[in-house]
C-alpha cells in the first residue's frame, strides 16, 4: 500500500463514520410519525439520506427523523434548522420536493418558500 | 443509504450479558422493518460502563440506552429507528444527578475522563480496518516511515514523557534508546497482553475495542528499534480479544501495512500472536519472553535487560498494552500535547478498572493527576448501598491500599509508591467498611503463593510463611510478635526475591499494617474481626430485651443451633453455629448481634 492509497480510504470512509460524531449544526428532522409515514414521509426521509450524504455533506448536516409534532394534516412535514438559528418549516412534501430543496436550500442556502407553512398559506 | 448507527457493545462485558443475542436480534428486527439499508448495527469494543450492560448507542442522536433486554428490541426499531421517539424508559439515568442523560458525553461516568489510550473503544468495529483507517488509523506508522528517523522517533516518545502502563512506569523512550543502542541484525518487539492483576481489565478492554492500534504502535517501535518482527504475548483466557488481535493481524497484512516493504519504504515488519496458559509469572518480561521461546515460563535475574539480551537472546523491547494504544496518538498529535496532561513527571492518562464496592464496575481513562476521590464519587458513581468508603486498593498483588484518609491525593506513579501502593496496570478495587483488611492481605496473599514460579526461595517459601501467619491472626490464634514478624518477613521477601512478582507479594501486607494496623490488633488482642468478616473471630448472640420469640431464626438456622420456645427468648448454641448469618438477616427486629 502506498501512503496515498490509505488517504483515500480514509477519505472514502470518512462520512460512513461521520454520524457517530453525534448531530450536527445543521440539521434536517422529518417528521416519522404514523401520519408522517402514511402520507409518504419514508420516502422523504430516504431521499434526504441519500441526497444529502451522497453530496458528501454528512460532516455539515445530519438527516434525522422525529415524532409527531402535532401538524398531521400538513405531513409530511420536514424542519430545517440551520447554525444561524433559523427554522423552515416545509410541508406536504415529496420526494421531488426533498430533491429540489437540498439543491435550493441545503446546498444553495435558498429557502424554497412555496412549500413551507408560511408560502402555502399565502 | 445509512442514515442511523446502532452501536453495541461486543465487549467481555456486555457480551456476558446478552449483547451479542441483542446484536442478532436487533438486525432481523430491521430486516423486518425493511430499514436494513438505513441503518447499520456496528459491534464495537467496551463503553467503559461495564455494570450496565448491554450498552447500545444509536447516532446521530447518540441516544445512549443502558441494559437493553432482548423485548426492547423491537419497540428501539419501531418507535426510534422508524419514527424518531426515543425509548425514554431505557435511557441511561445517571446515578449521581439522578437525570436521564440522552448521550454518553453527558454523563458523569464520561464528563472528566480523557479518552486517548481508549479512544476509539465504543466507536469504531474493531473487525473493521477501514474504520480504523478513518480515525487516523495508520496515518502515524505512514508519518515515522516516511517523514521521520528512527532517532526522531526515539526523541518524540522521549520528550511525550511517556512511561510503561503495565506497572513497573519506567521510561518508555528510554526503553526504546537502549534496545536500539544494541547492534545485532536481529531484534524484536513484544507486547506483553499477560493482563493478570486480579480486577485489571483495561489491555483486555484495547484489543478487544482498538487493536489496529496495538499493532501501528508496534510497527512503530520496531522502525525505532531497528526490529522486523514482533510478537503479542496475551492470555489464552481472552477469547475475544485473541480473536479480533488475530483478524486484525490478518487486515493488516491484506492491505500491506504489516509485511514487507510497507508504504513502499523498504520497512518490513510483522506480528505473531503467543498464546499464554494464564501463569501470573508470565507477566513478568524475562518469565513472558522464556514463555515465548517455548520453555516454562520462569523469570530469570537481570541484568541482562531484554533491552540488551532479550527474546531469543536478542536486543528486544517489551511494552504493555496500554503503552503501545498511546503511541500513535503522540506521533500523530506532538510529545508536547502528550506531555500538556498529567502531573509533573507522570504525563498523559491512565486507563482504570473499577471493582468493588463501587456503582460503575466499568474502565475509565482520566487525566494523571486526577484524585481518587474524583474517580470513586464522581467517575464511579460512589459506594453502592450507603455505605462508606474504606480503602481502594490499587495495583493487584503487587500493590498496596490506600485508605480514606488519602483518598485526596492525585494519582500518579510517584505518589502511589510513596504512599505505599503502586499504579500496577490499573486495576483499583474499592472496599467499604464491610471490608476486613487483614482478610483482603490474606486474599492477595493466596494468590502470590498460588502463583509464585518456585525458582527462588525467598518468594516460594516467604509467600507460604506470610500467608500462615496470616491464616494465624484471622483464626484467632495470633500473638503481638506475629505482626512483628510479619514486617520482618515481608522486608526479606521485597529485599531478596528474584523478579517482581516476589519483590512486591508483601506490598498488600504491609501497605494494610501501615494504615489499618488497628485491625491487626484487633484481631490478635481482642480476637475480634472489626468488620464482621472474619469466621473464626465471630459470634452471634441474641438480645434478650429485642428477642420477641418468633421463632423465625430458629427455623432458618440450616445447622439447628438455635433453641427456643414460641413467645420465649431464644438462645444460639455457639458450639453448633457455623456464623453463616441467616438467623442475623432472617430477625425482624434487629435482635441478633454479630461481635
Amino acid at each position: 500500500m502506498k501512503l496515498s492509497e490509505l488517504a483515500s480510504i480514509k477519505e472514502r470512509m470518512k462520512d460512513k463514520v461521520a454520524l457517530r460524531d453525534g448531530e450536527k449544526a445543521n440539521r434536517i428532522v422529518v417528521c416519522m410519525g404514523d401520519c408522517g409515514i402514511s402520507a409518504g414521509a419514508r420516502a422523504v426521509l430516504n431521499t434526504f439520506v441519500d441526497s444529502v450524504y451522497g453530496a458528501g455533506l454528512a460532516d455539515t448536516f445530519t438527516v434525522t427523523q422525529t415524532g409527531c409534532i402535532g401538524l398531521c394534516e400538513f405531513e409530511p412535514i420536514v424542519e430545517v434548522f440551520t447554525e444561524d438559528g433559523n427554522r423552515t418549516t416545509y410541508i406536504k412534501m415529496t420526494p421531488e420536493r426533498a430533491l429540489e430543496v437540498v439543491e435550493k436550500h441545503i446546498k444553495g442556502g435558498t429557502v424554497v418558500a412555496e412549500y413551507t407553512k408560511e408560502g402555502a398559506a399565502r | 443509504m445509512i442514515r442511523s448507527h446502532v452501536l453495541i457493545c461486543g465487549g467481555t462485558g456486555c457480551t456476558s450479558s446478552g449483547s451479542v443475542t441483542i446484536h442478532d436480534l436487533m438486525e432481523k428486527e430491521l430486516e423486518k422493518a425493511g430499514l436494513s439499508d438505513e441503518v447499520k448495527v456496528v459491534q464495537t469494543g467496551c463503553f467503559g460502563l461495564c455494570a450496565l450492560g448491554p450498552i447500545m448507542i444509536v447516532y446521530p442522536e447518540g441516544i445512549f440506552y443502558s441494559a437493553v433486554k432482548e423485548e426492547d428490541v423491537p419497540e428501539i426499531v419501531s418507535e426510534h429507528l422508524l419514527k424518531g421517539n426515543i425509548v425514554e424508559r431505557l435511557v441511561y439515568k445517571d446515578s449521581v444527578t439522578g437525570q436521564h442523560a440522552k448521550s454518553l458525553q453527558e454523563t458523569t461516568f464520561y464528563k472528566k475522563q480523557h479518552r486517548v489510550a481508549l479512544r476509539n473503544c465504543g466507536v469504531i468495529d474493531p473487525e473493521n480496518i477501514e474504520e480504523y483507517i478513518a480515525k487516523d488509523g495508520y496515518a502515524a506508522l505512514g508519518k515515522v516511515l516516511t517523514e521521520m528517523t528512527p532517532q526522531g522517533v526515539i526523541d518524540e516518545i522521549k520528550s511525550s514523557g511517556l512511561r510503561g502502563r503495565g506497572g513497573g512506569g519506567f521510561p518508555t523512550g528510554n526503553k526504546w534508546q537502549f534496545a536500539a543502542n544494541s547492534v545485532s541484525d536481529k531484534k524484536y518487539v513484544v507486547c506483553n497482553a499477560d493482563e493478570g492483576d486480579p480486577g485489571a481489565f483495561m489491555d483486555r478492554s484495547i484489543l478487544e475495542g482498538d487493536p489496529h492500534a496495538v499493532i501501528e504502535a508496534m510497527a512503530i517501535a520496531g522502525y525505532a528499534i531497528g526490529a522486523d518482527e514482533g510478537y503479542v504475548y496475551v492470555r489464552a483466557e481472552y477469547p475475544i480479544a485473541v480473536r479480533r488481535l488475530k483478524k486484525a493481524i490478518e487486515q493488516a497484512r491484506e492491505y500491506g501495512l504489516l509485511g514487507k516493504n510497507i508504504f513502499e519504504t523498504g520497512f518490513d515488519f510483522d506480528v505473531h500472536i503467543r498464546l499464554g496458559a494464564g501463569a501470573f509469572v508470565c507477566g513478568e518480561e524475562t518469565a513472558l519472553l522464556t514463555s515465548i521461546e517455548g520453555k516454562r515460563g520462569e523469570p530469570r535475574p537481570r541484568p541482562p535487560f531484554p533491552a540488551v539480551k532479550g527474546l531469543f537472546g536478542q536486543p528486544t523491547i517489551i511494552n504493555n498494552v496500554e503503552t503501545y494504544a498511546n503511541v500513535p496518538q503522540i506521533i500523530l498529535k506532538g510529545a508536547g500535547w502528550f506531555s500538556s496532561m498529567g502531573t509533573e513527571k507522570s504525563k498523559g492518562t491512565k486507563v482504570f478498572a473499577l471493582g468493588g464496592k463501587i456503582t460503575h464496575t466499568g474502565l475509565v481513562e482520566v487525566p494523571m493527576g486526577t484524585t481518587l476521590r474524583e474517580i470513586i464519587e464522581e467517575i464511579g458513581g460512589g459506594i453502592p448501598n450507603g455505605k462508606k468508603f474504606k480503602a481502594a486498593q490499587t495495583g493487584g498483588p503487587s500493590g498496596g491500599c490506600i485508605p480514606a484518609s488519602l483518598v485526596d491525593t492525585p494519582i500518579d506513579y510517584d505518589n502511589l509508591i510513596a504512599i505505599g501502593s503502586m499504579m500496577g496496570s490499573g486495576g483499583l478495587i474499592v472496599m467499604d467498611e464491610s471490608d476486613c483488611m487483614v482478610d483482603i492481605a490474606k486474599f492477595f496473599l493466596e494468590f502470590t503463593v498460588d502463583e509464585s514460579c518456585g525458582k527462588c526461595t525467598p518468594c516460594r517459601t516467604g509467600t507460604m510463611r506470610l500467608l500462615e501467619i496470616l491464616e494465624k491472626i484471622t483464626s484467632g490464634n495470633g500473638e503481638m510478635e506475629d505482626i512483628a514478624r510479619l514486617e520482618e518477613l515481608c522486608n526479606y521477601i521485597k529485599s531478596a526475591s528474584l523478579c517482581g512478582l516476589g519483590q512486591t507479594a508483601p506490598n498488600p501486607v504491609l501497605s494494610t499494617l501501615r494504615y489499618f494496623r488497628g485491625e491487626y490488633i484487633a484481631h490478635v488482642k481482642d480476637k475480634k474481626c472489626p468488620a464482621g468478616v472474619c469466621k473464626k473471630l465471630l459470634s452471634f448472640s441474641i438480645d434478650p430485651d429485642k428477642c420477641k420469640g418468633c421463632t423465625a431464626c430458629a427455623r432458618k438456622c440450616p445447622v439447628g443451633a438455635i433453641s427456643g420456645k414460641v413467645k420465649e427468648i431464644h438462645v444460639i448454641d455457639a458450639s453448633k453455629c457455623i456464623k453463616c448469618g441467616a438467623c442475623m438477616s432472617t430477625c425482624k427486629f434487629g435482635a441478633i448481634h454479630k461481635g
